[in-house]
């Protein structure tokens, strides 16, 4: 990469959970500053802000946070990328730096989600007394139920079950298993919004939500914010050697968008997208899946976990079911898979996953990651992805 | 299909079909938008093909027959349904499995199921509606 590289010299995420007496701004302020004070540099510095929230899209929540934190007339971008909000924030404040724009950038992700009950779902239509056709699909009234389901517990529980019929060896007895994983490594996350280990009988018998998703097998909505300073070498270099000792390297930052495939007007396809972001991500690392120590990737439901495994080619094509009975994924195997203990456990403040997933691997690559820390972890990966489809991979490096 | 050819099926038969690629008679059938040069199938209006960003497509049916790739019953609502995705001939369909037990027992990966109709009431000026689903299969 030599001299264009771009490194992580401040990085934060506020606990995730319910924050009643925290409003959005007040979150992403509290990431952010306390991501300058990591990064021992003023908001003077910084040259370029991406922001990224999805519930409050058009309401320059950017710009709401500078008021708080500091105006310094930068230029602000505010994007929403469905579940990969995050990681376009930090795509955009990455790509600024990369042009030389700027030496300094910042990027946050905020949402509020407590409560916020099932997403996906679309209220009601206005009654009428005759049939009216309407939209794309000249419906006459809601398609969910009728035509199957567009609910995220659905849809990505039909993902899972989809990589079953194509290679086999799935059950609801392994997806819960997964779950089970991702909740006890939760117990050693402070961060994170439920620290509860379950039982595989409390997994399977919880509440069923949209089979072979139960409760626990999905990711929880809570509020959260997370945000990181990115720098140019130059500016690294540049720095006390206390912060160039806690720099950790983007060795790749890539964001793709579904490709056309046959059948995904029918059930998106998470799988494409994620491979291709991959594959773009370990070209441009000049690294390979071997050389990952953890990873952290979209476990938005159990289900989804599997097919990922899969698509990072952190096993061979369809056999993502032997890679997790081998033991790799659990924090003590071969290849640690969510120690923070995912979105399942750690929960999923929609528009802060993208970057607290990246949050997590700078945790573990500067060796600050407390009792969950995977010993002398030097590569990681972290990837999210956001039905529509946008999916981002990250890939960082402990270098000095 | 057009909004003319809307109103045209509606007073001529009655019946109204749920979305526009329902297609009702004695023997109904889905049918999709297949773009005349790439092949790609679309069951919605599309500007231009996804694939191949051309702009001429022709009406074909989908098979009516087809097996079971993936599915999940979503019990979120009162009345526990199966969401599934059906490979009809070389066409993924999405649909909701009737006629069978929304349960794990009943509903399995690779299971063979048809298309069927049912009606979905009358609005006030005597115009039934006609949704699909598919069933499982006897073969």
């Amino acid at each position: 990469m030599g001299s264009d590289a771009v490194w992580i010299i401040g990085s934060n995420m506020t606990k995730f959970g319910k924050h009643p007496d925290k409003d959005v701004v007040d979150l992403a302020a509290d990431a952010s500053r306390n991501a300058l004070k990591d990064a021992g540099i003023s908001l003077a510095d910084v040259g370029v802000l991406g922001v990224g929230n999805l519930m409050n899209a058009g309401a320059g929540i950017g710009q709401q946070l500078q008021k708080q934190i500091g105006q310094t007339g930068i230029p602000v971008f505010n994007v929403s990328n469905a579940c990969a909000t995050g990681a376009t924030a930090l795509r955009v404040a990455v790509m600024a730096v990369k042009a030389g724009e700027t030496d300094v950038g910042m990027a946050v992700g905020v949402e509020k989600l407590a409560g916020a009950g099932l997403l996906g779902q679309r209220g009601p239509k206005p009654e009428s007394d005759t049939w009216e056709p309407s939209g794309r699909h000249g419906a006459l009234s809601s398609t969910e139920g009728r035509i199957g389901t567009s609910i995220m517990p659905g849809v990505f529980a039909q993902v899972g079950m989809e990589y079953g019929h194509k290679y086999g060896g799935t059950s609801f007895e392994l997806f819960a298993r997964i779950s089970e994983k991702n909740h006890a490594h939760s117990t050693l996350n402070p961060l994170a919004a439920y620290q509860k280990r379950f039982t595989l009988d409390e997994i399977m018998n919880d509440v069923m939500i949209a089979y072979p998703n139960t409760r626990p097998m999905c990711s929880g909505n809570c509020d959260g914010a997370a945000a990181m300073i990115v720098v140019s070498d130059e500016k690294m270099k540049s720095m006390p050697s206390e912060v160039q000792k806690r720099a950790v390297k983007i060795s790749a930052s890539v964001l793709t968008s579904d490709p056309w495939v046959d059948g995904c007007q029918i059930l998106p396809d998470v799988n494409t997208l994620t491979r291709n972001a991959a594959t773009q991500a370990y070209e441009q690392a000049g690294i390979g899946p071997e050389d990952l120590d953890l990873v952290e990737l979209h476990d938005c439901f159990a289900t989804a976990e599997l097919v990922h495994y899969d698509n990072l080619m952190l096993c061979e094509e369809g056999g993502a079911v032997d890679f997790f009975e081998s033991g790799a994924p659990w924090r003590d195997g071969a290849k640690p898979v969510n120690v923070s203990g995912g979105l399942q456990s750690k929960g999923h403040p929609i528009a802060a996953t993208g970057i607290a997933n990246i949050h997590e691997i700078v945790m573990h690559l500067r060796g600050e990651a407390g009792d969950r820390q995977i010993e002398g972890a030097k590569v990681g990966l972290a990837h999210v992805i956001g039905l529509g489809s946008a999916c981002g991979v990250h890939i960082l490096e402990k270098v000095a | 299909m057009s909004e003319n050819q809307k109103s045209e099926q509606k007073s001529k038969t009655g019946e109204i079909p749920f979305v526009d690629y329902l297609v009702l008679g004695e023997d109904p059938y889905l049918q999709a938008n297949e773009c005349e040069s790439c092949g790609a199938r679309y069951f919605d209006r599309r500007n231009a093909c996804a694939s191949c960003f051309e702009d001429n497509f022709r009406q074909v049916p989908i098979a009516t027959e087809g097996e079971v790739t993936s599915f999940s019953i979503v019990q979120m609502g009162p009345i526990p349904y199966v969401s599934a995705v059906v490979d009809c001939d070389g066409t993924s369909v999405k649909c909701t499995l009737m006629n069978v037990e929304a349960t794990p027992e009943s509903v399995k990966l690779g299971m063979n199921v048809k298309l069927m109709t049912y009606s979905m009431g009358e609005d006030s000026e005597g115009v039934e509606a006609i949704a699909f689903g598919f069933e499982p299969a006897s073969s």
